[in-house]
């Protein structure tokens, strides 16, 4: 956990809290990390996943696509304590992965004649306007994964898949968290998502560790 | 307004939705009242539900105990899959938005335009929540039903002849359905198709501040 530091760009996957890693932003929390700068699709719940991390107040940006179901996230963006960027997630998304595949930039045609176009350099292409959107990569990326060789092959949960492969390759350091880790050679190469060749260390899940909203009490 | 009088007239809206869904479909259901579409989808009919998460083929809510936590849609509440259902990550999932793959979305709204203008994101200053996937979606899709209450809490109407708020993409609405009425949008403009009980035409041209086209024929629910 020698990566983390203060200040450092901060890069999760999941989507909702389902698939940020839980055991790893415990971990970020225990060390009283702060001044974040933390790029996820969203900002999850006040006392799930990521959440966790606006809620006690580690974050200094934030690059989403959505806060709102974050009321905290909400209150310190107009209290002027945390800053947000927003990108339209399938462009968000795009980014992440430009990032993580080595690209320069991305043209896409999602927000245009919109406020989501303000600020960014418009490229024709045979005719056709495109924004320019630039790459995303993190100092260290955080992911949460259903199985794990010793390799870093992954293998994603359902639904929790989401942003985690894209976010895998976009960290300069990358950290798998897992529910299940295995020798090498026990997963079947036609099942791997991500290949171990983008994590850098793996670490056993502990399990979520918060409960879910449609949770009853 | 009382809260089941409120319950009843999402449902109904929901209901009035799903009369939009054809067999084969690829559609994605917005939070709030889209999300009450799914309920009322014919048994008989096929469709293939889309989340931004990363799965196309989803179904019903699972019985209370048996949800998969990971398994959710893009709100994040469980849900489980259909046959044929598959799962990827979110560049895959707008991939499947953006080349024109989605054969319809369903909306919420704060305001709507006669010319379909969207704007369902952001009140600046006040609520700002982000655009999460829904410029993707109202853009990218084939077709966008807008379901949304005909007038705001302060009877304001909803349906505008153009947007003052920021927009989530322009001239995107084929249909907007509300607790009052059916429009769609033409290249003439707004056009009443179908009135619900108990509102009569008069009573919603008044409370519609966009201009509407009235047709010699209008259904009535």
């Amino acid at each position: 956990m020698a990566y983390f530091r203060d200040g450092m760009t901060l890069m999760a996957g999941g989507f909702g809290g389902v698939g940020n890693p839980p055991t790893i932003i415990d971990a970020i929390l225990e060390k009283e990390i702060k001044d974040i700068e933390l790029i996820c699709n969203d900002t999850a719940f006040p006392d799930i996943g990521v959440g966790r991390l606006i809620t006690q107040r580690r974050v200094r940006k934030v690059i989403a696509s959505h806060i709102g179901s974050n009321p905290n996230a909400g209150i310190q963006m107009t209290a002027g304590d945390i800053e947000i960027e927003f990108s339209p997630q399938g462009t968000l998304a795009e980014r992440v992965r430009a990032g993580g595949v080595g690209l320069g930039g991305i043209l896409v045609d999602v927000g245009l004649g919109t406020i989501a176009e303000e600020g960014k350099e418009k490229i024709w292409v045979d005719g056709q306007p495109f924004l320019l959107e630039k790459p995303l990569t993190a100092e260290v990326s955080i992911v949460h994964a259903k199985k794990a060789d010793a390799y870093g092959n992954l293998v994603f949960d359902t639904s929790a898949r989401n942003f985690n492969p894209l976010v895998a390759m976009a960290g300069n350091i990358t950290i798998a968290e897992a529910d299940e880790i295995v020798e090498v050679g026990d997963l079947d190469p036609e099942e791997i998502v991500t290949p171990g060749v983008f994590v850098d260390w793996i670490i056993p899940s502990k399990g979520v560790t918060w409960k879910w909203v449609w949770e009853k009490p | 307004m009382g809260l089941g009088e409120t319950v009843d007239i999402r449902q109904t809206i929901a209901k009035r939705a799903a009369q939009e869904v054809r067999d084969g479909m690829v559609i994605n259901l917005g939070i709030g009242i889209p999300t009450l579409v799914a309920d009322y989808i014919p048994k008989d009919i096929q469709v293939f539900l889309h989340a931004e998460n990363g799965i196309l083929g989803f179904g019903p809510t699972p019985p209370v105990g048996e949800e998969n936590p990971m398994l959710c849609n893009a709100g994040g509440f469980p849900v489980t899959i259909q046959p044929g259902a598959s799962y990827f990550d979110s560049s895959i999932a707008f991939a499947i938005t953006r080349r024109g793959k989605l054969d319809m979305t369903i909306l919420g709204a704060l305001e709507v335009s006669q010319e379909g203008d969207l704007a369902n994101w952001i009140v600046p200053g006040k609520r700002v929540p982000g655009m999460g996937g829904a410029i993707d979606l109202a853009q990218k899709a084939k077709k966008v039903v807008v379901v949304t209450n005909h007038c705001d809490k302060k009877g304001k109407s909803k349906i505008v002849q153009s947007c003052s708020l920021p927009l989530t993409a322009k001239a995107c609405v084929d249909l907007i359905i509300t607790d009052r009425a059916v429009m769609e949008v033409s290249p003439k403009g707004l056009v009443l198709k179908e009135i619900m009980e108990p509102y009569t035409i008069e009573q919603i041209v008044e409370s519609t501040e966009a201009k509407l086209i009235i047709p010699d024929r209008i259904r009535r629910i």
